[in-house]
């Protein structure tokens, strides 16, 4: 043998480099066997009788059974809002306010982890990303509405803002415990008093919030939460103890929510759905443009309103971009969402991933292409494999239509107007994302898109500083940064 | 085809075949990537087979003022046989010295397969005329040395001399004869990441056979997101021309756990086939005692002291 | 009976807590404490630069976490801190200080910055930065919660300190310089001097590597501390009393940035 050939002998190329499983362990998280609702401070038995189970989408595993609330229900937690905010919650001084958030916002810091794993088996999502990204942010957006709270007079000079009541909140199943945190922060500080009902499929973390709340000592009647489905949501919008609504879900109940509180009066706030468009330029930065794209429609399995599910390249780099692209999914991993090497967890529910299919296959029907890379999806659970479709036309369902699944569809664009065409040619109007390295072209592009977040050279950024929300159908108000406080305040 | 059109400065015509446009590098994004890549969680029979690689792809080195042949010939008999209470535990790839010390090198490993690196052009500064580095080159290659670890001359690139940099290395690629030629840019001293793409991709295209993040001998050396972006040169050039470059960070890495963490970006840059030392090395000293630490604490199940590791 | 163990009181410069270079001390409040020197200014201010960028480049985010985090390790000695200053409400107040001057790291932007509507195709902004080493004479009272309202906004901000403390009651300050060392604030962005205010403050208000100077506490010399300090233009700050997001303006530079728009 030569030495090269002694060398490779003992050296072979290997044929694969696997990962060993790497669970997070599940023993940091105690379930009950039943969950009440959290009103007034105590938990409370739903006069509606309902319970139901919480399942975990990667297994199909039932987690816990959960109190589905009636009419009755709901109104006993708004009164017993109504109460707080009356009688105690106005009058403590907005400084000790604050510290009520503070400790809110250590503690969830303190128990990061059993939050970041419950996360995960009850909605699905990675615990790379409910560790790194879901955790971290719901205490950041308590710490830093805590500094508002005492501060209102600096937010609004001149305006003598006033706290407006009652809130009822409503959430989605996609960043359970973060939107709580998006929408409690900012109402506390703001000196209201919430109830919050957290989505159907994922009320564990709201649940487990509720112990949060009691080592904080919040006074009772401060916080409380109702579980339980759409009727449940009806009923919180439409009670006359409610002062401000606010909802994240999808445009079709947002509508409906709006036409409930007509001519009541009621403030709303309305996040929905999102079609953003991701403009990659030929002078982008090509291999992290694509991460971008990864992280833009991969992220959380797509469950995201503001994912970037549609691509628009520039027709000059479209082959490269899109050869990059392919070969980057296929090193995305699918899997147990608590393995810290998954990638991409489990759809949420299996509705949700009825509807994916549904609108995959109409996809294909429509005559775009498909990619998707080869992945062995687990047996039991909810699964959709990353998927890309090329060759879309912008009249397709693909492109119209909101998937809310990890679901990439592929248009080209020649120069920027057309591309600015395209990007606004949807009822939606959320989020956008450009990439080029050319800086007067993102600002350009961030003046003429109609989005209420333009990523530039980035995606998928949050930060309890920087306000989120939509143009057009996508919703109104904003969430985050010093106006995110306005939808809760009241002003002379 | 016709005579091209006489063009301003700096505007060229691709030529067939081509290399990939050069391109910008995102600095948030690429970090945010290589950081991202880092906290893979590779544990167990992963992580034994990661750490047996690691020794596998070692160029153990020594490159002071004061090498003596004595410490060279410790220095070899670790890279033969790394843990001698653990036969096996692989010899590293290659050793890597100083041109005078070469010949003693050369002599302890022979027929052990361990391979013998030199540097050479001036190392680690290559401000020397050129005719000296290439002397300096092939007198090393005659000598026998396996391999040639050369530096570029960073000065001319900063000064926007590219096409003297590219020359440099494709004339001490023809003083290299047989020898691979590895090719250090000195990253931390090229300012950004536009930039050690760029000098990649002149390196690539003047004949290096490997590139080679540093010299070891400034900070930073090597780092996760430089390595990444000199990964994807090498991946673009793979996909565009089909010719395989190696790569090598060089510097900086001193624990096991970096040393997977590379080899976790190199499986999800360029894949299995880059996982071999012909194709990815790591240039190190202390790094190969914490692998054989990580090894055995593999193997017992017992954290390790380095009392039971020689220090060569 | 068992005899207390009496404590030394020393100057916190750079993160550890040396006694004066000169050797000397000076009788406060019943104590030995560190007499600063020119020289021990000298070394804070060194201290102080050196640990600037590394404070000034920290989010936001997490420089109000550190003032937090001073607020908790604080609350967790108020037993001692009362017994100190022997009021209750002052320590109170300090502690209080310190949250409400945490919440402000990530708002001063929004509140103080802008982006500016300029007459043609240019996306214009206006962002607040730190204005680097800022010398601050604490008042002599209260001892305790005017320190803490003097040194709090300057280091929100993205700021370095050297703090001379009140010269009759230093005992708090040096106290509370245990605090900051055990709070996870770097070593360096907050140093202490104690001594002579007549032996410290020319020599604060000429030093040319300090940027703005607090001079509350200078009350004797004022007019030639700010004739002193017009060698360097350094910024002369007169924050009145109270806490306000303008106390922290006073110690930041506006750097305003354009760029075209077009594609």
């Amino acid at each position: 043998m030569t030495e090269i050939e002694k060398r490779q002998d003992r050296s072979p190329v290997p044929s694969a480099f696997d990962y060993a499983p790497a669970p997070e362990s599940r023993e940091i998280v105690t379930l009950e066997d039943r969950y009440d609702l959290f009103i007034g401070g105590e938990w409370v038995e739903p006069k509606s009788g309902e319970y139901a189970p919480t399942i975990s989408p990667s297994s199909e595993e039932p987690l816990a059974e959960v109190a589905y609330a009636g009419a009755e229900d709901v109104g006993t937690a708004v009164e017993a809002a109504g109460e707080a905010f009356e009688d105690g919650w106005s009058d403590i001084t907005p400084a000790e306010r604050a510290k009520y958030l503070y400790r809110i916002a250590r503690i969830l810091q303190e128990r990061s982890r059993e939050f970041a794993v419950l996360e995960s088996l009850d909605g699905g999502k990675p615990i790379r990303e409910s560790r790194d990204v879901d955790l971290p942010l719901s205490a950041a957006h308590f710490f830093y509405y805590a500094g508002w709270a005492d501060k209102l007079e600096y937010a609004f000079p001149n305006r003598k803002p006033k706290a407006l009541g009652v809130a009822g909140q409503i959430i989605p199943w996609n960043f359970p415990l973060l939107m709580l945190s998006w929408k409690i922060a900012p109402a506390l500080a703001s000196g209201n008093t919430v109830v919050l009902k957290p989505a159907e499929s994922t009320p564990l973390t709201a649940l487990l919030f509720c112990d949060v709340v009691r080592q904080a000592e919040l006074p009772p009647g401060v916080v409380n939460i109702v579980t339980g489905d759409g009727r449940a949501g009806a009923e919180l919008v439409k009670h006359p103890g409610v002062d401000k609504v606010a909802f994240t879900g999808s445009t079709d109940v947002g509508k409906e929510i709006q036409r409930a509180v007509a001519g009541t009066g009621k403030k709303l706030t309305l996040e929905l759905g999102g079609k953003a468009a991701n403009i990659i330029f030929d002078d982008a930065p090509l291999d992290q443009a694509v991460e971008g794209i990864i992280n833009g429609i991969y992220f959380n399995q797509g469950h995201v309103c503001c994912a970037g599910s549609r691509l628009l390249v520039q027709e000059s780099i479209y082959e490269q971009v899109i050869a990059k692209l392919k070969r980057r999914m296929g090193t995305l991993r699918v899997g147990d969402p608590l393995d810290k090497n998954t990638d991409i967890g489990a759809i949420n529910s299996k509705e949700q991933l009825e509807k994916i299919k549904e609108l995959v296959a109409a996809g294909e029907e429509e005559g775009a292409e498909i990619f998707q890379p080869p992945c062995r999806l687990p047996e039991k659970g909810w699964w959709f494999a990353p998927t890309v479709f090329t060759n879309v036309a912008q009249s397709y369902r693909v492109a119209q239509e909101e998937i809310f699944g990890p679901v990439l569809s592929v248009l080209t664009f020649r120069t920027p107007d057309e591309a600015v065409e395209k990007a606004n040619n949807t009822p939606y109007g959320l989020s956008a994302g450009v990439w080029t390295e050319k800086g007067s072209r993102i600002l350009s592009m961030a003046q003429r898109l109609r989005a209420g977040v333009i990523w530039a050279n980035t995606y998928n950024r949050f930060d309890p500083a920087s306000p989120f929300g939509g143009y057009k159908e996508s919703g109104f108000g904003r969430e985050g940064g010093r106006h995110g406080l306005e939808p809760y305040m009241r002003f002379e | 085809m016709a005579q091209a059109p006489a063009l301003p400065g700096g505007f060229e015509l691709p030529l067939e075949p081509r290399l990939p446009r050069i391109g910008s590098v995102d600095q948030v994004a690429v970090e945010e990537r290589a950081e991202s890549l880092s906290r893979r969680s590779i544990k167990r029979e992963s992580k034994l087979f990661a750490l047996d690689l690691a020794v596998r792809m070692m160029d153990l080195t020594t490159l002071e003022g004061a090498d003596t042949p004595g410490k060279v010939a410790a220095l070899s008999s670790k890279a033969m046989r790394p843990d001698p209470s653990d036969l096996t535990v692989p010899p590293v790839a290659a050793v890597c010295v100083y041109p005078n010390l070469v010949p003693v090198a050369l002599e302890r490993v022979k027929g052990s397969g361990v391979l013998v690196a030199s540097v050479a052009t001036a190392f680690p500064s290559g401000q020397s005329p050129l005719e000296i580095k290439i002397e300096e080159a092939a007198r090393v290659a005659e000598m026998g040395a396996d391999e040639i670890d050369m530096v570029i001359d960073r000065g001319a690139f900063l000064a926007g001399n590219y096409a003297r940099v590219y020359d440099e290395v494709r004339r001490i690629k023809e003083a290299c004869g047989d020898a691979h030629l590895k090719v250090i840019l000195e990253t931390g001293e090229l300012g950004t990441y536009d930039n050690v793409r760029r000098a990649s991709l002149l390196a690539i295209a003047g004949g290096a056979d490997f590139i080679k993040t540093s010299t070891g001998k400034i900070q930073p050396a090597a780092t996760l997101p430089v390595t990444l972006v000199m990964l994807e040169a090498i991946r673009d050039v793979y996909e565009e021309t089909g010719r395989r470059i190696g790569m090598k960070p060089a510097g900086g890495i001193r624990h096991a756990k970096q040393a997977v963490q590379y080899l976790v970006l190199l499986h999800e840059t360029l894949g299995v086939e880059w996982m071999t030392p012909d194709l990815f090395r790591f240039g190190a000293s202390s790094l190969l005692n914490d692998c054989l630490l990580q090894i055995r604490k593999e193997k017992t199940g017992r954290y390790q002291s380095p009392d039971y590791f020689t220090l060569d | 009976m068992r005899l207390p163990v009496k404590k030394t009181y020393k100057l916190y410069v750079g993160g550890a807590f040396p006694r004066s270079e000169s050797g000397r001390s000076y009788d406060a409040e019943g104590a030995n404490v560190a007499r600063a020197s020119r020289k021990d200014l000298r070394d804070a201010v060194r201290a102080a630069r050196e640990a600037f960028p590394k404070w000034a480049s920290m989010t936001a985010y997490n420089r109000g976490q550190v003032l937090y985090r001073v607020a908790e390790i604080m609350e967790g000695r108020r037993a001692q801190f009362v017994e100190l200053t022997g009021d209750e409400a002052e320590v109170d107040a300090a502690i209080d200080s310190w949250v409400w001057y945490a919440g402000w790291a990530d708002k001063l932007a929004q509140v103080l910055g802008s982006s500016n509507p300029v007459a043609g195709p240019y996306f214009n902004f206006t962002v607040p930065e730190p204005t680097g080493v800022v010398g601050v004479v604490a008042p002599e009272e209260p001892a305790l919660a005017g320190f803490v309202a003097r040194l709090a906004p300057v280091i929100v901000g993205g700021n370095v300190a050297v703090i001379v403390a009140s010269q009759k009651r230093p005992l708090a300050a040096v106290t509370l310089a245990e605090v900051l060392a055990t709070s996870d604030v770097p070593g360096g962005v907050v140093n202490v001097l104690t001594g002579r205010k007549d032996e410290l403050c020319a020599v604060l208000a000429s030093h040319m590597d300090v940027n703005a100077v607090d001079l509350s506490g200078a009350d004797d010399e004022r007019e030639e501390l700010e004739r002193l300090a017009a060698d360097n233009v350094k910024r002369v700050v007169s924050n009145g009393d109270g806490q306000s997001p303008w106390h922290v303006a006073a110690f930041l530079e506006l750097k305003t940035v354009w760029h075209p728009i077009g594609v």
